[in-house]
């Protein structure tokens, strides 16, 4: 099978060959012609196939021509210059940057173009007068990099990404590095003559660098102690802030009183490693989005039908701007935004973004017809019944799972530990101040604030961030990408897994395809063949994929009828191919007893008005799935939740371990409802889900996993994102985050034990800054290599098992 | 006086100046993206195509 010089797809269908190369579609040949003829081919020797197939719908960007809407679009627009900032979903590889940053060459009115890879966004300034935004979005489809428009681009939020953490690090860094250098000469001599000239130059310096890392990157933890203390917590941040500002206050009356060099070295040390912590946990998937809802899927515009003085005429406008009994129109592969009754038009409408049924349903005139469906086939007309805002898909939103912060309510591992760990270090101070009181009172201060200092818990809130910030990388290079950190410390505590049904556990475009009937003869088959490959229609497309494609015979007549199906002839054979009602509707007298399960999707066939026989398409499942619900049932309770009917239940009985509850024809509100339930019986529960009809149970949910093919496209808001191929390793997912979790533990111990060496030299009155100098540094790096060392070692099989896709 | 003033002084200002010179490069936004400047580094050779008119009838060997 060859492969397609420009997107690297085999070439099933139709192979073209061109300039001595072979393309899957015209639509990537037509792609490597315009970079060819435009001296841009050096984009195939940068990565081999790096294309896209082109798949683009030209009337779709209608829209951009209204003023209004590209107003909202444009980030800059004076004299003649627009900046505008796209979203490209498929912006993937080095290539993609390349001739994006050289779209001039292409077009002459784009004047420069910025591709920022991460975040997978591009960056056009172009002139006004050569150049209209419809153009600027027209090229970039042809191309292959269809940019994402849509509501969300609506509302722009101040995209300013919030900097302040790297400019606390950057202050606390630089004033260690100083500080550190100013401090070294005292660390040996003391009374020396030379050095006691310049103590106090070199101290009050100190000091001052010092300020900056107390009052502004230290900020943050007087904060969280002080709102802790409020809410009556005493979390890990609270000996922290102790620990800092026992620091400063001591080592400036040490200094004040000229008593000795203070302990701003390890003071500014200590915020510094914190802060790194802070820094290393923060690993963000740019590129995808964890909070989205239907704003980031929904179109921006839509053709609304008015009439004027008895002409009706067509007119793009903002879909908020839609009201009850508008009259809109729907056109090929475009998404329905609001609920409506189906007034014209042959509605055949994919549901998979709400439901992850790829199978289109068709709908007939006067039937209602749901958001999020996207329509297939030809033009629709529709009439409003409710206005965006306010339809059954977006009403889900409006729930409060939605609002609440699901991480406030956590308590992870390094605050549950904190509790104890300060009441520890307080009595400890309290109880060695007490007994220096009597034994020699002068030192009663110098103990007290030395335990404090030594103990303050830098090591045990290094621990976590950089154990979990390793496993998070390692996981999303294992292509499950996690919100943030504490969804593994979640994951580990799961009890309870829910899978959604379709799209979730099946596959969404793989079905399995069964034929029931008469068989075909060889002359029959050949035509269904070479009819089916005329056709567009998914159905047809994913059937005639496992067909036997020899001899395929060409069809003298070929006749598509949107919604039902084909009417093929040649010479004297006549086949109908489609659905139920198209394919028998002249002849129900046929012997065979038609299948009357509805719940399949199914092709009918009938070659010259008789009935043959039916291909249904099944669900298939993904591979493993039942070595992983086996798995998993070991030590949790598993439960599946489908918002489709029990046609599979039997099937679905063979595949999941015994116990498993099943439950069908859940509706979105339904999934939700039950998972708050399973909450309320003290349960962690696990959602597992993919399209939008989950996002209720995976927001509830104390860990919401959602399973996509594709991952730039569409996911619901949840805390991490599976891309499908790794579905069967759920299981090791669940493993390594428990072993994530005693690597903490262990680590906590190790901080504990440099703890009490430490406070060993405190409590006994010894504490030389020196000392705290060398303890705190090492007690965090020690924990950082242990934490690295051991995420290391825990991962390697899941590693070794599969290389990272190129 | 000592050299040691001036000594101090001198680092002291030339830590200063770095110090600022990377505030003004993270509000420049050079911490933004991270990743795409290092490809970007490797193109510019080959931004500079020798005219099509110019160009020599040598067909370039691919690698595949």
């Amino acid at each position: 099978m060859e492969s397609c010089f420009h997107c690297g797809e085999d070439c099933l269908d139709d192979l073209i060959n061109y300039d001595e190369k072979s393309f899957c579609c015209s639509g990537c040949k037509t792609v490597y012609e315009i970079f060819n003829s435009n001296d841009l081919s050096y984009y195939y020797d940068l990565e081999s196939n790096p294309g896209i197939s082109p798949k683009i719908n030209e009337s779709k960007y209608e829209y951009l021509e209204n003023p209004e809407i590209v107003e909202k679009l444009l980030e800059f627009d004076h004299a003649g210059t627009r900046i505008v900032s796209f979203t490209i979903p498929s912006i993937h590889c080095s290539s993609c940057i390349w001739i994006l940053e050289n779209l001039n060459k292409l077009q002459k009115g784009i004047k420069s173009s910025q591709v920022d890879f991460p975040r997978k966004k591009i960056r056009l300034s172009f002139s006004a007068e050569e150049l209209s935004l419809k153009e600027l979005v027209l090229l970039l489809s042809r191309i292959g990099y269809e940019p994402n428009i849509s509501l969300e681009n609506f509302e722009q939020k101040d995209s300013r990404t919030d900097r302040s953490l790297i400019y606390k690090l950057g202050v606390a860094g630089f004033a260690f590095g100083n500080i550190m250098f100013l401090s070294f000469p005292e660390y040996f001599e003391i009374n020396e003559f030379w050095l006691d000239q310049f103590k106090n130059l070199f101290r009050w310096l100190m000091f001052s660098f010092s300020l900056p890392v107390v009052f502004y990157s230290g900020r943050d933890y007087f904060i969280s102690a002080y709102k802790g203390l409020r809410a009556g917590l005493l979390n890990i941040d609270v000996p922290i802030a102790l620990g800092i500002l026992v620091l400063f206050l001591r080592s400036t009356a040490e200094i004040v009183l000229d008593l000795g060099t203070g302990f701003f070295d390890s003071l500014s040390g200590l915020v510094f490693f914190l802060l790194l912590g802070r820094f290393f946990q923060q690993k963000t998937y740019s590129f995808l989005s964890f909070e989205r809802d239907y704003k980031s899927y929904f179109p921006i515009a839509i053709t609304r039908l008015f009439t004027e003085n008895g002409i009706t005429r067509e007119e793009q406008v903002q879909v908020y701007k839609i009201k009850k009994g508008d009259r809109v129109i729907i056109r090929n592969e475009e998404l329905i935004p609001m609920d409506a009754i189906l007034v014209k038009g042959d509605a055949n409408i994919d549901y998979s973004f709400v439901t992850g049924e790829s199978a289109p349903v068709i709908k007939n005139s006067g039937d209602r017809v749901f958001a999020g469906g996207r329509q297939k086939g030809g033009i629709i007309e529709l009439e409003a019944l409710k206005p965006v805002q306010q339809s059954y898909l977006t009403e889900l939103w409006s729930e409060e799972v939605f609002s609440k912060d699901k991480n406030s309510a956590f308590q992870n591992l390094t605050n549950q530990i904190s509790k104890r760990f300060t009441i520890a270090v307080l009595s400890i101070a309290v109880l060695s101040a007490i007994f220096w009181m009597f034994y020699d009172p002068s030192k009663t201060w110098n103990v007290f604030t030395a335990v404090l200092i030594i103990a303050c818990p830098c090591a045990i809130a290094l621990a976590a961030p950089f154990t979990l910030g390793n496993l998070l990388r390692i996981f999303g290079q294992q292509q499950l990408y996690l919100k943030d950190a504490n969804v593994i410390e979640k994951l580990a505590q799961i009890d309870t897994v829910v899978f959604d049904k379709t799209g979730t556990i099946t596959e969404n475009d793989r079905s399995r395809i069964e034929y029931e009937g008469i068989e075909l003869s060889g002359e029959e088959k050949q035509l269904l063949c070479g009819s089916l490959r005329a056709s567009n229609h998914p159905l047809s497309r994913a059937l005639y994929r496992i067909l036997d494609k020899n001899n395929i015979s060409i069809p003298e007549h070929f006749s598509e009828h949107t919604g039902k199906g084909l009417e093929t002839s040649l010479k004297d054979l006549k086949l109908k191919i489609g659905s139920q009602t198209f394919v028998n509707s002249a002849d129900c007298s046929s012997g065979i007893q038609l299948k009357e399960k509805v719940e399949k999707t199914s092709v009918y066939i009938s070659a010259n008005d008789q009935y043959k026989g039916c291909f249904s398409f099944h669900n298939s499942y993904r591979e493993g799935l039942a070595e992983l619900l086996e798995e998993l049932s070991k030590n949790k309770k598993i439960i599946l939740l489908s918002g489709d009917n029990d046609g599979e239940r039997s099937r679905l009985l063979n595949l999941v371990p015994e116990g498993t509850q099943m439950y069908f024809d859940q509706k979105p509100g339904n999934k939700l409802e039950f998972i708050r339930d399973l909450q309320s019986q003290n349960r962690k529960v696990m959602m597992v889900g993919d399209g939008l009809n989950d996002a209720g149970a995976l927001a509830q949910s104390d860990v919401g996993i959602v399973i996509s093919e594709d991952i730039n496209v569409f996911s619901p808001a949840c805390d991490g994102i599976l891309d499908a191929r790794r579905f069967s390793e759920l299981g090791q997912f669940f493993k390594l985050s428990g072993k994530a979790v005693s690597i903490i533990k262990w680590s906590f111990l190790l901080s504990l034990i440099y703890n009490l060496i430490g406070l060993s030299f405190a409590v006994s009155g010894n504490l030389m800054p020196v000392v705290a100098a060398i303890l705190m540094p090492l007690s965090s790096i020690s924990i950082v290599v242990f934490t690295t060392l051991a995420t290391q070692f825990i991962t390697k099989d899941l590693k070794r098992k599969r290389k990272p896709q190129s | 006086m000592s050299i040691i003033y001036m000594l101090l002084t001198i680092s002291v200002v030339v830590a200063i100046i770095f110090f600022i010179a990377f505030l003004v490069s993270v509000n420049k936004g050079q911490y933004d993206d991270v990743y795409t400047p290092s490809v970007r580094m490797l193109f510019d050779d080959e931004l500079v195509k020798p005219d099509p008119k110019e160009k020599e009838p040598v067909n370039k060997v691919k690698s595949d």
